[in-house]
């Protein structure tokens, strides 16, 4: 690996301020698992990598009813599996957070990173679109809110510049009679990459007759995990049901821009969108009966 | 620009101090530095699992992690789980259910195992199965090792099939009781 520096701030301000003297020449440090790779292909030129581990801000995870969910961007995946108000709360997110690599990749990936990586195929960058979280981004100018849906910008690219730092993924508190979910296709159960994967999140009325809100994000079938803006038009006022999937995934298949290459040809991707959205919100549907008024509330 | 740096850690529950590049992996730490040579280099990218170590608690690939990154951390490798005279159970259990043939995804198979078992003492073959997945192994065909996680788990073990199993354990004891310390050590 070609040398570089590495630096451990305690602060955001120290990190933004280390990130911005170097530029292009250096990269915050969560987990690892895709930035010390690519360091090792010669994929970045670094002068300096900055650890964020050692910010409070970036390992913590805080719920509040009114605020809902602030995930620090280095928390690994595996802690975020094993907390109970992500698992009581935001078990679509906990769908995609969960299947990110193996034991040992889990104990170190993070969402942040997860993000930052721009893959595709990022599991939870998908699921985090169908949540309608945002990034809060720290800089030279100070902090800003970025929208997960438009923070990809092609493979590997992101509306971060230079000096940014993704200080924490932000979501709100869960509405009654909503639910949501992340589903993927993979030849292997474990250990694999998505061939295509679909999140979804719902809202429905509180007889739970009709969709009042929804979002559908795609995986691994664009440049960039791709938001499907014209799913919530295809299920708004339907009533839940094979119907209003199978228009829903209609819509999904439109905005796919899939491509062959090793993992699976377009034809197959643009099959797998239609199968994979309806059993994401089959699954977010039945999720979001379980959640009756006010249970979505409670901390 | 870059130059060595000092780190203190917890290696196998002692306090270590050791100098390292700041890009160098805490696996090239653990073996060129240290000379803890059980955690084995195989993908070098995160993929076999053949250098897995315990990291406060988590299972990590120590080829991506950065040895400064361990600074006040504890760490476990292979080494540290047994003592001079007696293997662990978990150890006991892959020698008596010969699940190793050429060894080299061992060590990494014995941490991913013991951070399952500390985690879920209790694991079904699915989730056992499911937790070894980032642990590549070339001979085995993975069964014998999920037979030797099973035989730790209190109630579920199956008996070894081979009657030399018992041997092979009989004949480690041998070499272990037999070896002088500067032996062990040599070897």
């Amino acid at each position: 690996m070609k040398p570089f520096a590495y630096e451990a701030p305690t602060s955001v301000d120290q990190a933004v301020t280390l990130l911005a003297e170097k530029g292009e020449r250096a990269r915050p440090l969560a987990g690892g698992t895709d930035i010390l790779v690519q360091v090792r292909r010669g994929f970045h030129n670094l002068d300096l990598l900055v650890d964020v581990k050692r910010i409070p801000e970036l390992v913590r995870i805080d719920y509040d009813a009114e605020e809902g969910l602030t995930l620090g961007a280095a928390v690994s995946c595996a802690v975020l599996c094993e907390h109970p108000t992500l698992q009581a709360h935001y078990p679509g997110l906990l769908d995609a957070v969960s299947i990110i690599g193996g034991a040992a990749i889990q104990g170190r990936a993070t969402l942040g990173g997860n993000l930052c990586n721009a893959a595709p195929s990022g599991d939870a960058i998908a699921a985090m679109i169908a949540l309608g979280g945002e990034a809060l981004v720290a800089g030279p100018e100070g902090r800003r809110l970025v929208p997960i849906a438009s923070f990809c910008t092609a493979p590997g690219v992101t509306a971060l510049r230079p000096g940014d730092l993704v200080v924490a993924l932000r979501f709100a508190p869960p509405k009654p009679h909503s639910g949501a979910a992340y589903v993927r296709f993979v030849p292997r159960g474990e250990m694999d990459i998505a061939v295509a994967g679909a999140g979804a999140w719902v809202a429905l009325s509180p007889g739970g007759t009709t969709f009042t809100d929804a979002r559908i994000a795609l995986s691994a079938v664009a440049p960039t995990p791709l938001y499907v803006e014209r799913a919530a038009e295809a299920l708004a006022g339907q009533a839940p049901g094979e119907d209003a999937y199978a228009r829903a995934a209609e819509a999904a298949q439109e905005a796919a821009k899939p491509i062959d290459d090793m993992r699976g040809t377009a034809a197959q991707r643009q099959h797998l969108v239609g199968v994979l959205v309806k059993r994401a919100l089959r699954a977010a549907v039945a999720r979001a009966g379980a959640n009756h008024a006010g249970t979505g509330m409670e901390a | 620009m870059t130059h060595k740096q000092i780190v203190t850690a917890t290696i196998n529950g002692e306090l270590t101090e050791f100098l390292c590049e700041p890009h160098q992996s805490l696996l090239s730490c653990l073996r060129d530095v240290l000379s803890l040579t059980g955690a084995k280099e195989g993908c070098n990218d995160g993929n076999c699992g053949a250098c897995s170590v315990i990291l406060d608690g988590r299972l990590v690939n120590s080829c991506l992690v950065l040895g400064v990154e361990i600074e006040g951390r504890e760490v476990t490798t292979v080494e540290g789980l047994a003592g001079w005279q007696a293997l662990t159970p978990l150890q006991e259990a892959f020698v008596a259910y010969d699940a190793l043939q050429c060894g080299y995804c061992t060590p990494g198979m014995l941490m991913a195992a013991k951070s399952l078992l500390d985690r879920h003492p209790n694991p079904t073959d699915g989730e056992i199965r499911a937790w070894l997945a980032g642990n590549l192994c070339r001979c085995t065909g993975y069964d014998k090792i999920i037979r030797a996680v099973r035989a730790v788990v209190p109630g579920t073990a199956v008996a070894p099939k081979t009657a030399e199993a018992p041997e092979t354990a009989d004949v480690l004891q041998t070499v272990l009781e037999t070896a002088s310390v500067d032996q062990v050590k040599e070897a």
